[in-house]
């Protein structure tokens, strides 16, 4: 039994002693590990979803109370940069859904370069989807469309409480710009971990659990965009 | 499409076959051709601007629904992952209906430039409330419900 137990020592790093290197000590198997750390990420995305369910609440209502300068303000929006970045996330979460594909098909490496460039498509996508909106926003900055008592607009088609809407405007696209900067972050994690070769068949929960986060993130731009966008 | 916990329960077998991922393609194609839907879509009246949003919404959730099915893999996965997820979208229904009929019950809903003539039959203003409650906060307190109240405390 020593005798085994020193030739896996000497065959495996010092961490492996009969079981897999990511398999945590507190759980009997690797797929109950999965299952747990899906379960965990799954509530996550709930506590994401009623975060901006507040939002989409407020919006609503002050829709209805502001339709005119609802309506006013929607025309400021240039439908045609929101379009190129919903086609930006939703091709990011196809190349993402590949990445998960490709790491739970990952067997002796065989589809290394497959998870690898798309992981690092999702993150050229997401950079794109960035872009756009930096663009749209130094747009809004030098028009004086403000949230709040920053608003400074004074063009023809001023209509009073304009205002309200580019502070739902600023503060729900803000608040998903910033999901999508952390899921770049976490895609970036996602690439480094996937060079060193951690990620196959056996092991591939931080890429399933990212791609879920990923997919919440395109979930909510969908509703967001018609909303904002087009809405008129 | 692939289930993880198949992928993991199988994965140690030498001849697990590939799931394949055409699927997923065929699912971006569908997603890219509903966002051209809700675009042309936005671009025709429908009669009223609460039609084109029920339009707007409702191509909006079957978009989130391919989402969450295939590329969140809640069609194969373990049923408690989806059960999270749709009793979110259940609280959240409650608070966003809710909070609507309710706002929707207290407010003018006229915007705020409204001059055009005032329908009678509609819910009245704040300032409507106001002369309405005054005199009748000034009036001596009616004695039948006074009297109903205090018997009905007995």
């Amino acid at each position: 039994m020593s005798q085994a137990h020193e030739a896996s020592l000497t065959n495996h790093d010092e961490h492996a002693h009969g079981h897999h290197p990511f398999h945590q000590h507190h759980f009997a198997t690797m797929e109950q590990q999965f299952d747990a750390s899906k379960i965990g990420m799954w509530l996550f995305l709930a506590t994401e979803i009623l975060l901006f369910g507040g939002l989409f609440v407020g919006f609503g209502i002050m829709q209805a109370r502001h339709t005119e300068a609802f309506v006013a303000g929607h025309h400021h929006l240039d439908w045609q940069m929101g379009a190129l970045n919903t086609c930006f996330l939703l091709i990011s979460s196809f190349t993402m859904v590949m990445a998960v594909w490709a790491a739970s098909n990952n067997k002796n490496g065989n589809k290394q370069k497959v998870l690898i460039t798309n992981l690092i498509l999702t993150l050229g996508f997401a950079g794109g989807f960035m872009v756009v909106k930096y663009f749209e926003y130094s747009h809004k900055f030098h028009d004086g469309l403000l949230p709040g008592k920053f608003f400074h607009y004074t063009g023809p088609d001023l209509v009073p409480n304009m205002f309200v809407f580019f502070s739902f405007y600023f503060m729900m696209t803000g608040l998903h710009g910033f999901h999508v900067l952390g899921g770049m972050g976490a895609i970036t994690y996602l690439i480094i971990r996937s060079i060193k070769g951690d990620y196959n068949t056996e092991y591939f929960t931080p890429v399933d659990l990212i791609g879920l986060y990923w997919h919440l993130v395109d979930l909510i731009w969908i509703y967001l965009f018609p909303l904002l966008y087009l809405i008129s | 499409m692939s289930t993880h916990s198949e992928t993991i329960g199988h994965g140690h077998g030498e001849e697990t076959h590939e799931h394949g991922w055409k699927g997923y393609l065929y699912i971006l194609l569908i997603l890219l051709a509903l966002t051209i839907i809700t675009v042309t879509a936005s671009r025709f009246d429908f009669g009223s601007s609460t039609a084109n949003v029920v339009i707007a919404m409702t191509i909006a959730t079957i978009k989130a629904t391919l989402v969450a099915l295939f590329f969140m893999h809640l069609k194969d996965d373990k049923p408690i992952n989806g059960l999270i997820f749709v009793s979110t979208l259940l609280f959240l229904a409650v608070f966003l209906g809710f909070c609507l009929v309710d706002a929707d019950s207290r407010f003018d809903t006229r915007p705020a430039t409204y001059k055009g003539p005032v329908d009678q039959m509609a819910l009245p203003t704040l300032d409507v409330d106001k002369s309405v409650a005054a005199p009748a906060a000034a009036a001596p307190a009616p004695t039948a419900t006074g009297g109903e109240h205090g018997a009905a405390k007995h």
